[in-house]
């Protein structure tokens, strides 16, 4: 059971809501997913076009929690401005903090996200804030009081997976609050992995709404964050230079 | 009465007194959404109290998809 905040979840894996194809295979992916947490933005509404479909209206609200997240902040007023935003709609009360630094890498601002963590706290928010792989600022971060730690795996949507697996390592050896891997991941592989390393869960949305088949990949992450949650409980073997059989090495019948 | 919605210049002839009303006159009523009047925040009961006034800024914002 992952605990966040006065939240639990037997689900691992927090499903992001952008770029899918279409509203219908959206939803086949979230529901094959068994996701809890769904992130959305917060966006101006098209005022000249009330009837603009949304997808909180194709599923059951009270089947998820919601993780807004404060993406187009570039400082933290911006994110603190956002997450109120999103409270005020009474749907949620964790928020994904999220500073952009940078155009072009989408790489997080560590100083802005640090300022907005603290600032959303002390106004009682459930916060998860989205950070570089730093290891020293995932330690402030946490130190703030921030209820989880969301580590990117490598620049958003790039796909690229797990880039600096042994600062992930780190701060899921220092951490006290729940680890979830956030952005970059690419295939199941890059997910397992992850949850190997310790990782108390996996945020990922391009990986599934991207791929040739969302639905299917929705339920390859599933069974990949899954595969790689039992095999860190269950603790790999050690690895070694050279080989040593499984098999007995006396006995061996030989004829003659 | 002028408004201002979203960045966008409004001239509201009808009858509108407030927020409710104004969401009642952009058919936005049933929808999942949230308003800021002159950058104050406001929570769903607010939206009935809220006078709307000439010259009033609105932001509408809503949940749209995003990781």
């Amino acid at each position: 059971m992952l605990k966040i905040g006065k939240e639990q979840f037997n689900s691992r894996l927090f499903l992001g809501t952008g770029k899918y194809p279409d509203y219908d295979i959206q939803k086949k992916a979230v529901d094959v997913s068994e996701t809890e947490v769904l992130t959305f933005s917060v966006r101006r509404m098209n005022i000249f076009d009330p009837d603009q479909p949304n997808f909180l209206e194709k599923i059951e609200l009270n089947k998820y929690r919601f993780l807004p997240n404060t993406a187009g902040a570039k400082d933290a007023e911006e994110a603190v401005r956002i997450a109120k935003l999103a409270n005020a709609s009474g749907l949620c009360d964790m928020v994904k903090v999220e500073v952009i630094g940078c155009p072009k890498t989408l790489l997080p601002d560590p100083v802005e996200t640090l300022k907005a963590t603290e600032i959303l706290l002390a106004d009682g928010f459930t916060v998860l804030p989205y950070t570089s792989d730093d290891v020293v600022l995932a330690r402030k971060l946490e130190e703030l009081g921030a209820h989880a730690i969301m580590p990117g795996a490598s620049p958003i949507g790039s796909g690229q997976g797990i880039i600096n697996p042994l600062n992930l390592q780190f701060i899921i050896e220092q951490a006290n609050v729940p680890v979830i891997v956030d952005a970059g991941i690419g295939s199941p592989k890059d997910a397992a992995y992850a949850m190997e390393l310790g990782a108390d869960g996996v945020l990922l949305n391009t990986a599934v709404s991207g791929a040739r088949n969302p639905v299917q990949m929705a339920e390859a992450m599933k069974l990949a964050i899954e595969a790689g949650r039992l095999g860190y409980l269950a603790g790999r073997i050690d690895k070694k230079t050279y080989a040593v059989a499984s098999s007995p090495e006396d006995g061996i019948s030989v004829g003659g | 009465m002028g408004i201002i919605v979203n960045g966008e210049s409004l001239e509201l002839n009808q009858r509108i007194e407030t927020v409710e009303d104004l969401l009642g006159h952009l058919q936005l009523k049933k929808k999942s959404l949230i308003v800021e009047h002159n950058q104050t925040i406001l929570k769903m009961e607010q939206h009935d109290k809220a006078k709307v006034t000439e010259g009033d800024r609105f932001e509408i914002v809503h949940f749209v998809g995003g990781g």
